[in-house]
Order: structure tokens, then C-alpha cells, then sequence
């Protein structure tokens, strides 16, 4: 008996008001994830406080890490009477008890609604005292009925160089380096990568080091990790933006561009070899650094491999859900590997997603293949697939439904995966995520090739 | 066997008052003054007559372990209904939290509808909040007819669509009109009143006026029918419950709300006994069911195998009948040795360890007989989202102040139904029974049950969790996922006692023997003795040099 066997694979009602297992989530909860990747930074939701009780458990369950995040907690009266008491208050008590470098507000839909004014009441805040010297509150404005987690992560990068970032006039010789959407593990290894070229890369927002750090017998509210508030200050004097992901970087390097005359390249998530090639040679254009011997010996590797393993993947029809700077990035790779993304779907709005999509596949065998829904759910996915099978799912652990009722190998990708553990730790991104991504494929389809062999066919070697 | 287990209780090394004093020194005085009132500490052993301040604001700014009342209403109460198309009417967001996080399992076995794994919500745009949003919720409601045909469809209210004022019972009279199904609307909006606890309230309100005793055909039948009240299956809790029910001849005829369905609910009035497990979010249906249909209630703990015992000795005295009271004792006799026999190995190695507990609904007090069981004493204990009652006893309800959080909560008036109403038991033998110290309708609350010198404390927050910690270092520490890991990093176990950590069933005799093997688990894990690595654990000094002098 399937677990969702109330799905038909008949389209028969043209879904225009309903949404069934939604890919997306809503914007607050990229906001608090983003502010995670400042040091010293408390997230405060302003609104009741059932959202931030939501988000801290997203996050949390996620991550498996402890997310401190405050709360308005808006009653009724607050939401009649404006939630400035509520903040202004929270704002006093956070910094006498929390004491953090930074307090990071995102509103909710009932701030939003009620109309709220975060400018006003965080100027009022400072002007009252309540921000303490060298201290600093910083907001966006993230209602919760535009777009998704992706826009509401995308929102905070930008409140961080709104409110943060400064231009003294000369440069510092630093690159920004803002990271799309996607875990701790991947920030980390963008570093990373910054690094082996010898660039001096200011990385924010980053959760590395906040959101994977290590059990040492006492909790710290404000880990080691993170990016620094100096640097995100600094970015104003950087020479330059590297955008990575335009959904989730995008309105932040254009900010720095337009505001303080630091100009950007936005590119995809260095999701597989194309778009790693092409953030690698954007580190070295700006800064002139050459391309070290180590990194064309890690690209060797990928390609080595899906020279190695291209049989076993060639041809392939994958599903996938999840958000569109990630399912950009996995629909190139899939590509480079010869495969078939047969079906995508993103609940995050925006028409240049499937245009995107179109570019990539155009001129390969998944040109006229190809479905894709932006915004779309699962429930669609589901209905595509029962109408066509796929050979792998990729995309959150609420996947797992289709997986088992469908008997299709699920890779776990993107947010949130509540069941399964390593993406915090290891990357997707870069040359070594590209590795990764290629091992969990070929894991699960040849895992389930043993699985299905007869005992003649079963082999030894693949 | 079911006499309170006398065991030695460890008294904490740390005077109660000093430690009070330090979670409270850093406080701003406003916020210090509230939070002193709502810590309690016990001054004798037994029952006390003093106030504990309970279900008042959470303070901004202070970062709390309580949701909202759309958790209480729609992911606590109405989520483990498997054949209701569940409606979340907001943005998507509160839809995408409550979908399968709440670990409800339910036996869909067979042809039978289960709405569980979908999330339905009408994603609310901005030109929705601007224009309204009733026109996308009817058509929601059509569509999500037309899919799956199914026999009721709820609609729960976020916050924005209070704000807008969206009418959703008005749409769902009408779709209800239209389409013939039953089609009923929550207005659950996160911001009204301080926690999950107007939630509950909301929706057992509605389930009680829309649903109960809607259907006079109920689903089984027995000698002696039973309701078990508050009961929401998390890891298959109810599914051990029920096992044993039914081994000792008790009909479960409905179940609020664990693995059930929609006609449970509407035939819940069938049945001839309310047992209450979750005393906060459910007792005035019990209340209500009483005065409506005459059923008597009375309060039940299915956790730790003595409290077992003891729950089924109190049904099964209630029906009075000879035969049921033999076949529940030879029921305890066949299931205690596996119990005794799990607890001889493993209590030995928990027995003088500590705990805290601090989780919603009345598992801090109930989880505290399976440690009782295991030789370990909690030391401090409170509710996320408890009233007073919950701490001090029925017996204050009357005197709780209502203030303006609570007023928005509807309380309904109800009165004896004119057919349906049927005392089960007449006042005369009610009296008796009574006298003879039967206890219709009670709960003591968990202060009488909390040793001398331990602490109460209502809605704990992470800065005082963490306090606590630091001064009492218990063995485990009891409370949910956003408290699990700052804790454990702390280098102390916590284990979540709303999802159970993905273990269970702890209700019940096997689940007391899951428990006790989790915490043994648990508390004897070799992971704690490696937090310190070995050049850190052995001090600075460092005694050898391999470097050639």
C-alpha cells in the first residue's frame, strides 16, 4: 500500500489555487540561516513566536547544531497595536542576556501585514540607547508570502551590506565572495578554493563553523565561525564581487556594485565542473593570480572519473526538486555526466528558471525530454513520474515518499534533509563536490543494480 | 504493584535558592521579577499551597522553547487524523513545518484514506493578502475535493489571514453546502493567545462541536468502550496502549487524536469512559463530553509500567465488573516479569543519576515514574506551555485570572444533549464511589509528585537551561529538538520527549522496557568520556619530549 497512494497519475484538475507537498518553504527561515553565517550574530524573528519556534527547528533539524534565534512574540494586542514595543523590548533584552556582536531582525508575514516599520523602529532602538556602543542591529524585510527560504536568504545578504558595509575610498584588495543557498560543508570549500589560489577572499554570509562545529563539552552561543563583521564592513573596499548563485547572491553584489562602486560577476553555484571552471577563472581574472598546479590536478580528477563511470550514468532520467541556484548547478552536472534531467521542479517563483534550464539542455538528448515547473510541487513531480519513471530522485528528504512508493534510488540534496547526515560535513560544490555527487550516484544506481540482478548476472566488478 | 516506588531520591548538592538567584542575575529587573515568580522551588515533600506563574507572555527577546497556537491547533490536535484534508489557509511556510514533523503514526494499513503524508496550503501570494484570500481558499477547497473526494476537510488559519480578516468559517459553510462533506475551519492564527495551548483549545472546541456525535454507528463495539484522551501516538505509543487494552477485553473506541480518524471522533460519544492521558490539552473535551452525553472522565498515565498498572486497575474499577478486574491483574502478572526482569539488569547502572525535564503537555510529569522506575531522580521540571493547574491541581481552576490572552479563546457553553445525553453512572453511585475515594475528574498536578528542594519552572528558556546545566551537571536532560544540542554539546544527553528521538513506544510494559534501555543507552554512552581529547583531559603539563635534545 503506497504512502501516498492518494495520488493519480492523471492530471485531471488544473491545480490553480492548491499547493500539494510544496518544494519550497518560506522566506524567514533563509533569513535566520543566513545571519547564522555572521560571528557574533543573534537572529530575531519579529513576529509571533511560532515562526522563529518553526525555523530554529528547520534549521536545527537539519544541521543537527544548536540555532539560537529570539523572538517578538507578538500577542494579540501586538498585532493590533504594531509589534514596536515588542522589538524595541526584545532588542534591550537580547543584548543585556545574549550579548551579541549583532542582532540580524527578518519580519514575518504578521509583521509584514501589519506594517511594521523596521527602519524607523531600529533607528528609534539606537536613539534610545538600546543598542549598546559598537554593537550593531541589522534587518531585511522578509514577509513570508513572496517568493521562498531562497529570496528571504537573499534578503539578509543584502541587509548585511545595507546595513553594514562601508567604502573608505581605497581598496582593500580583498574579493567578496558571496555564496548562494547551500550548506556549511560548501561555503567552507568555496574558501577553500579562494585559498589555493592565494586570493584573499572575504566569504559571507558563512555558516561553516557555526552550523557543523564540534562537540566540546561547553555550548557556545556564538561559535567560532562565521564571517567577521569587520569583513562584511570591508566589503565596501573590496575590489571586486564574485556572485555565486543569482537567486540567493544576485541583489547583494549589485548593492556593493551600485553603492559602493565594487563590481561584480554573477555566476552560477559551482555545482559540477562547468560552473566551478568558471568561478576558479573569475578568482584569477580579478585578482591576477595564476591557477595553481592543485587545483588542475583536483579538475583532472573529475574528469577522470566521468571518463571512468560514464556508462553506468549515460542516458539516466533524473527527477529532481528543490531550489533553482542548486537544481541549475546539478542540471549542468547531469549534463556534463550524460544524463537526462527529466523532470524539475522549484517552488520558488521566478520565470528565469525554466529559461535557464532551456539554455542548458539545449542541443542534448534531454532537449525535447525534459519537464519543468517553477513554481511547482511534488505532488506534480509525483504525477510525472507515475506517468514516466525516472532511474534516480534528487532533492529534500521529503522525496522519500515517492522513493519508496515509486521504488526509485534517492539521492538527498538541498533543504532540509532530516534524515541523513553529511551534508553539513562535505561538500557539493567544487571540484571535490563534483566527486561526491558522482560517488552518491553511482552508489545508488549500481547499489541498486546489485539489488535487482539475477544470480548469473550478479558481478564482481563494475 | 502499583504503589508509589519508594526509592531513595538523591537531594541536590546546591541550595535551590542560590541557584534560583543565578539564573535570574542577569536578567534586566522587569524581565527578573516575572521569571522569579514563575521558578518554584519545592519547600516540602508532598503537595503545597502556593501560586506558580503559568501561561502569561513568553518576553520578547528571550528565546523560549514554546510555538504558536497554529502548532497547537493544527500539527498537535488535528495532524494525526489520517482521513481529513488538512487546509493550512497562509503563506506556505506554516504548512511546510507542520508537514510530518510531529511524529504521529498511524496505522493506515489496508484501502483505508491517509492524508498524512500530503501538506496541503493555499500558498498565499501578496495580492492575496491584498486583495483577500477567500476566493484562492474556496477554490483550494475544490480542487483539493476533486483529487481526493474525502469524507471532512479542515481549514486552519495563519497569522496574516486573521490580520486581512479572511471569514474561513464562512467559506467553509459554504463549500460545506456545496460539496456536502463536512468542511469546518479553525481561526488558529499563531498570534493569539501565549502558546500551543490556545491551540489546543481552538481545535478541540471545533472537533467537539462539528465532529462529536455526528455518527451514532461507531467503528468497534464492546462490553466496556473507552475514549483515551490526549494520546497523540508519537513512535506508536497508542498502538502498545491499545494492545494492552484489548488484551484485558477494554474497547478502544476512540482515540484524541493518535491514529485516528475522522468517524472515531464523530462516535466518540458511544463510549461509556473518557481516560485522559494529556491533562493540558484536552481535559475540557472530557469536561464537555461529560455534561453533554454523560460520560465521567478520569485522569490516566500510561507511562512507566507502574502507572500502567495502576491506569488500568482505575478503568477497569470504574466498570465495577468482576470478571474485567481478575482478567486486568492476570493481564499485569503476564507482563510485569519481562518488565522486572529488564529493570534487574539495567537499573544497577542508572540508579543515583539525575535528570531534568522540561517539555510540553504533561510529559514532564509523567516521564518521571519511568525515571522513578530506573532509580534516577529529576531534579528540576517544567511545562512549555502548561496553566496553573497543571502544576498545582484542578482544585485552583477557579481561582486562575483570566487576562486578555485568554478571553480570545472561545469557551463554550454547553449543555446536556436533549437524545444523545446518558449518564453512565447515576449520581448516587458516582457519590459512593467518591467516598469510597474514587476520584472522578482530578489531577493533583506535578508539584506534589517533585521531591523536596528540586525546582519548577514554567516556559524555561535556553539561557536558563543552560545555567541550570552548568550548576546541577545532570545525567540527562528531557526536552525537544531546539534545546538537543546546545545541550549535548555541553557534553550532557538530552533526550527529546516530543519525537522521542525516532525510539518509542515508551507508553505501556514494552515501552517502559524501550525507555529504560534508551536510557541506559543514553547515560552510559562511551561518547561523553571523549568530549576531552587525551592532550587536553590529562592537563597542560606536558611530561615527555620526543624532540632530540
Amino acid at each position: 500500500m503506497a504512502l501516498l497512494r492518494h495520488t493519480p497519475a492523471e492530471i485531471t484538475v488544473d491545480r490553480k489555487a492548491l499547493t500539494i507537498n510544496p518544494a519550497k518553504t518560506c522566506q524567514p527561515v533563509g533569513a535566520m540561516y543566513a545571519a547564522l553565517g555572521i560571528h557574533g550574530c543573534l537572529p530575531h524573528s519579529h513576529g509571533s513566536q511560532g515562526c522563529c519556534a518553526y525555523h530554529r527547528s528547520a534549521l536545527i533539524r537539519h544541521t543537527k547544531e544548536p540555532v539560537s534565534a529570539a523572538t517578538s512574540s507578538f500577542t494579540e494586542g501586538s498585532s493590533v497595536f504594531g509589534g514596536q514595543a515588542n522589538l524595541l523590548t526584545a532588542i534591550q533584552n537580547i543584548f543585556s542576556v545574549y550579548e551579541p556582536e549583532v542582532i540580524a531582525v527578518h519580519t514575518t508575514c504578521l509583521s509584514e501585514t501589519i506594517g511594521d516599520d523596521m527602519t524607523q523602529i531600529v533607528e528609534k532602538a539606537r536613539s534610545e540607547g538600546k543598542v549598546p556602543p559598537g554593537k550593531h542591529v541589522i534587518y531585511c524585510n522578509t514577509p513570508s508570502y513572496v517568493g521562498s527560504h531562497v529570496t528571504g536568504y537573499s534578503n539578509m545578504v543584502v541587509g548585511m551590506v545595507k546595513n553594514l558595509a562601508e567604502s573608505t575610498g581605497t581598496k582593500n584588495g580583498k574579493v567578496n565572495v558571496i555564496p548562494g543557498f547551500c550548506e556549511p560543508s560548501d561555503m567552507a570549500e568555496i574558501k577553500r578554493l579562494a585559498l589555493e589560489l592565494g586570493v584573499a577572499a572575504n566569504v559571507f554570509p558563512d555558516t561553516s563553523g557555526v552550523l557543523n562545529a564540534p562537540l566540546t563539552g561547553k555550548y557556545e552561543m556564538y561559535p567560532a565561525g562565521g564571517a567577521k563583521i569587520a569583513d562584511i564592513k570591508g566589503s565596501g573596499d573590496a575590489i571586486g564581487t564574485i556572485a555565486l548563485g543569482s537567486w540567493g547572491t544576485a541583489a547583494a553584489a549589485k548593492y556593493l556594485d551600485s553603492e559602493h562602486k565594487v563590481p561584480c560577476e554573477i555566476m552560477g553555484l559551482p555545482i559540477g565542473l562547468e560552473d566551478t571552471d568558471a568561478y576558479i577563472y573569475a578568482l584569477s581574472k580579478m585578482t591576477g593570480k595564476a591557477v595553481p598546479a592543485s587545483i588542475d590536478f583536483e579538475r583532472g580528477q573529475v574528469v577522470d572519473v566521468i571518463s571512468d563511470y560514464n556508462q553506468y550514468l549515460y542516458g539516466k532520467r533524473v527527477a529532481l526538486a528543490g531550489d533553482p541556484d542548486q537544481l541549475i548547478g546539478l542540471t549542468k552536472l547531469l549534463i556534463e555526466l550524460d544524463m537526462i534531467p527529466a523532470y524539475l521542479v522549484s517552488g520558488t517563483p521566478g520565470n528565469k528558471f525554466e529559461r535557464t534550464i532551456r539554455e542548458i539542455i539545449k542541443g542534448t538528448p534531454a532537449e525535447n525530454v525534459t519537464k519543468v515547473k517553477c513554481p511547482g510541487d511534488m505532488f506534480m513531480l509525483h504525477q510525472w513520474i507515475k506517468q514516466e519513471p525516472v532511474d534516480l530522485l534528487i532533492g529534500n528528504t521529503y522525496l522519500k515518499y515517492i522513493a519508496r512508493d515509486e521504488d526509485i534510488p534517492h539521492i538527498r540534496h538541498g533543504f532540509p534533509i532530516l534524515d541523513r547526515m553529511g551534508h553539513t560535513l562535505f561538500p557539493t560544490v567544487g571540484y571535490k563536490g563534483a566527486l561526491r555527487m558522482i560517488e552518491k550516484m553511482l552508489d545508488a544506481l549500481l547499489t541498486r543494480r546489485d539489488r535487482d540482478a539475477s544470480e548469473t548476472e550478479f558481478e564482481l566488478v563494475y | 504493584m502499583d504503589a508509589p516506588i519508594k526509592e531513595p531520591l538523591v537531594t541536590p548538592g546546591i541550595d535551590p535558592e542560590e541557584a534560583k538567584k543565578e539564573l535570574l542575575a542577569k536578567y534586566p529587573p522587569k524581565v527578573g521579577r516575572k521569571r522569579s515568580q514563575q521558578i518554584y522551588i519545592k519547600e516540602t515533600d508532598g503537595g503545597e499551597d502556593r501560586e506558580i506563574l503559568a501561561n502569561v507572555r513568553t518576553v520578547p527577546g528571550i528565546i523560549t522553547m514554546r510555538g504558536c497556537t497554529y502548532a497547537g491547533c493544527k500539527g498537535v490536535i488535528l495532524g494525526p487524523t489520517r482521513d481529513i484534508v488538512n487546509i493550512t489557509h497562509g503563506p506556505i511556510g506554516c504548512g511546510f513545518y507542520s508537514w510530518l514533523t510531529r511524529r504521529n503514526q498511524t496505522d493506515a494499513s489496508g484501502d483505508v484514506e491517509n492524508f498524512i503524508p500530503y501538506s496541503f496550503s493555499t500558498d498565499m501570494q501578496d495580492e492575496d493578502i491584498i486583495f483577500g484570500g477567500e476566493k484562492k481558499l474556496k477554490k483550494a477547497i475544490q480542487e483539493a475535493y476533486d483529487i481526493f473526494k474525502p469524507k471532512a476537510i479542515a481549514i486552519f488559519s495563519t497569522c496574516p489571514v486573521g490580520l486581512i480578516g479572511d471569514d474561513v468559517h464562512a467559506v467553509a459553510r459554504e463549500m460545506k453546502a456545496k460539496l456536502g462533506i463536512n468542511i469546518f475551519g479553525f481561526s488558529c492564527e499563531g498570534y493569539k493567545g501565549v502558546s500551543q495551548s490556545a491551540g489546543h483549545h481552538i481545535a478541540n472546541n471545533k472537533i467537539f462541536t462539528e465532529v462529536v456525535g455526528t455518527s451514532d454507528t461507531p467503528v468497534r463495539s464492546g462490553k466496556y468502550m473507552i475514549n483515551m484522551l490526549g494520546e497523540y501516538n508519537i513512535g506508536g505509543d497508542a498502538f502498545e496502549i491499545e494492545r494492552i487494552l484489548e488484551k484485558c477485553g477494554i474497547t478502544l473506541n476512540a482515540t484524541f487524536s493518535g491514529n485516528s480518524t475522522y468517524n472515531d471522533f464523530a462516535s466518540a460519544q458511544m463510549a461509556s469512559l473518557n481516560a485522559v492521558m494529556c491533562h493540558r490539552s484536552i481535559t475540557y473535551v472530557a469536561d464537555m463530553m461529560e455534561t453533554k452525553y454523560g460520560i465521567p472522565w478520569v485522569k490516566v498515565n500510561f507511562i512507566g509500567a507502574h502507572a500502567t498498572a495502576k491506569s488500568l486497575r482505575r478503568i477497569a474499577n470504574y466498570f465495577g465488573d468482576a470478571a474485567l478486574i481478575a482478567r486486568v491483574e492476570e493481564v499485569i502478572a503476564e507482563e510485569m516479569p519481562a518488565v522486572e526482569s529488564a529493570l534487574a539488569e539495567i537499573k544497577p547502572r542508572t540508579t543515583g543519576k539525575t535528570a531534568m525535564l522540561f517539555v510540553g503537555g504533561s510529559r514532564a510529569h509523567h516521564y518521571q515514574e519511568l525515571f522513578r522506575e530506573l532509580g534516577m531522580t529529576t531534579l528540576a521540571a517544567g511545562y512549555e506551555f502548561a496553566h496553573r493547574d497543571d502544576y498545582e491541581g484542578r482544585h485552583v481552576i477557579p481561582t486562575i485570572k483570566v487576562d486578555a490572552d485568554s478571553r480570545n479563546i472561545e469557551e463554550l457553553d454547553v449543555e446536556p444533549d436533549p437524545q444523545m445525553y446518558k449518564p453512565r453512572m447515576s449520581e448516587g453511585d458516582m457519590k459512593a464511589r467518591e467516598e469510597a475515594g474514587w476520584k472522578f475528574r482530578e489531577y493533583e498536578g506535578l508539584i506534589p509528585d517533585m521531591a523536596k528542594k528540586t525546582m519548577i519552572i514554567d516556559d524555561l528558556n535556553q539561557f536558563e537551561s543552560e545555567k541550570l546545566i552548568e550548576l546541577y551537571k545532570p545525567d540527562i536532560f528531557c526536552a525537544g529538538i531546539k534545546e538537543k544540542f546546545a545541550v549535548q554539546k555541553m557534553g550532557v544527553p538530552l533526550k527529546q520527549l516530543h519525537s522521542y528521538d525516532y525510539g518509542g513506544p515508551y507508553a505501556g510494559f514494552k515501552g517502559a522496557v524501550n525507555y529504560y534501555k534508551d536510557i541506559d543507552r543514553m547515560v552510559n554512552s562511551k561518547v561523553w568520556s571523549k568530549v576531552k581529547a587525551p592532550w587536553h583531559a590529562d592537563g597542560p603539563e606536558l611530561t615527555a619530549c620526543y624532540v632530540a635534545g
